[in-house]
């Protein structure tokens, strides 16, 4: 399972929506969330990012697998809200951080990273203008989603070696050895960048 | 073919001691077609292969790529040299197929539909047309290895330079990967541990601690190897 949710191909109109209006919408779903208060506008927003995942047609397991993901911080925060501030409160918490999410995740799961880029790239166009390299800004974002997959595959290597060799318990024997490999992908990248013409 | 010098190169690496002398003094000129790289590990030939594209600038020495001096002129030479790592993993820098074999077409400056058309050929041309939109990561290792190809292909440069693109392969990839370079119609120059993929080779190079030992064609330099190697 990835970490964090990959562009899944497909044609649906959600797929099809311009990257830049996604976005947009994302921002404003957030904004509308913070404005409004009581329980019900987030289990509204939530309905319509639910339907938004249907009309994607995203495999039941990869909106599950986003869930599952959330589980646990739901679970205590809407425990604690439960306790706290009573049933509206923990419906409005819950409600709210399940929507955002998952509606940043239908953004990634329907967007390519190029398109993405793309987009940045015109948003920080102005600061192009004062010197600032935004294109390698942009590039470095996209790096660093990338490089998510690749520490995850590093430290599950770790973390076999480290059981192979009857060292479960030691965080040192594992923050090392992925410290140490992470550096060298970096350094690896960093001569592989340059021999596709980052520099050009 | 770009003609390729290299005149009185020296390199070291720093070390907590002093330095490492990876190549010493090597003067080498190189036009064939095929040229193959043969040695142990830490022999120098992984540094030779660094030299050829500005990855790696030398100590002492001038290293030219058709004419283009690599210290000078980094940025032209790598527009000539592609470059395949050992580890297609350290080289696929974006997260699905289509986008990384579009990221050195992108910093090329063309159109939107001229890199799109260009993507998807060598997406097709290396067998990879049902994982256009596939996560990089989850390809096989040999899938990797081709993704690596297309990509640095798709720039079109003259001649490619491939550091022990089949050491983490399985036989099957391997000889894949081997019978893909043996079609293109590119200047190879080709490191390798595989000395059977060195068959029809023009010139095959032995560097044994940093200096090259012996110039020779494959049969030749094979047998000095195995001969070296005891």
């Amino acid at each position: 399972m990835s970490v964090i949710a990959e562009y899944s191909p497909g044609t649906s109109l959600v797929h099809r929506a311009p990257g830049g209006v996604k976005l947009a919408m994302l921002a404003a779903i957030g904004v509308v969330l913070v404005v409004l208060r009581g329980w019900w506008p987030p289990l509204a927003a939530l309905a319509a990012v639910i339907c938004c995942y249907a009309l994607a047609r995203l495999p039941a397991r990869t909106v599950l697998s986003q869930l599952r993901q959330l589980l646990w911080v739901v679970l205590i925060l809407g425990v604690a809200q439960l306790i706290l501030s009573g049933w509206q409160a923990a419906t409005a918490v819950v409600g709210t951080l399940l929507t955002l999410v998952l509606a940043a995740g239908l953004v990634s799961l329907t967007t390519t990273m190029t398109e993405l880029t793309d987009i940045l790239l015109r948003l920080l166009h102005p600061l192009h203008r004062i010197g600032v390299p935004t294109e390698r800004l942009a590039l470095l974002i996209s790096l660093s989603v990338r490089s998510v997959s690749v520490i995850a595959a590093l430290a599950a290597e770790v973390r076999d070696a480290q059981r192979a060799r009857g060292l479960q318990a030691s965080p040192r024997a594992f923050a090392v050895p992925l410290l140490v490999r992470s550096l060298r992908h970096a350094q690896a990248l960093g001569e592989a960048l340059l021999a596709r013409g980052l520099d050009d | 073919m770009p003609l390729i010098e290299i005149v009185k190169v020296s390199h070291s690496y720093p070390q907590t001691t002093g330095r490492l002398q990876v190549l010493t003094d090597l003067t080498v000129t190189l036009n064939e077609h095929r040229i193959g790289v043969i040695g142990a590990n830490g022999s120098g030939k992984s540094t030779f292969a660094r030299l050829l594209n500005g990855l790696v600038l030398p100590d002492s020495g001038q290293v030219r790529v058709d004419g283009h001096d690599t210290r000078r002129h980094g940025s032209a030479v790598r527009r000539l040299v592609g470059f395949c790592f050992t580890d297609p993993d350290a080289q696929i820098v974006m997260p699905t197929v289509r986008e990384d074999v579009m990221f050195g077409l992108r910093r090329r400056g063309l159109a939107a539909a001229e890199i799109s058309a260009r993507a998807d050929r060598a997406i097709d041309e290396f067998g990879l047309h049902g994982y256009a939109y596939h996560p990089a990561h989850l390809l096989s290792g040999g899938q990797k290895q081709l993704l690596a190809l297309a990509s640095v292909l798709v720039t079109e440069p003259e001649l490619l330079v491939m550091d022990e693109p089949t050491t983490l392969l399985d036989l099957r990839n391997a000889a894949a990967v081997g019978e893909i370079v043996a079609r293109l119609p590119h200047q190879v120059i080709l490191l390798t541990h595989h000395l059977d993929l060195l068959t029809g080779f023009g010139r095959v190079l032995v560097f044994d601690e940093g200096r090259l030992v012996c110039d020779d064609v494959p049969e030749r330099a094979t047998d000095f190897y195995r001969k070296l190697m005891g």
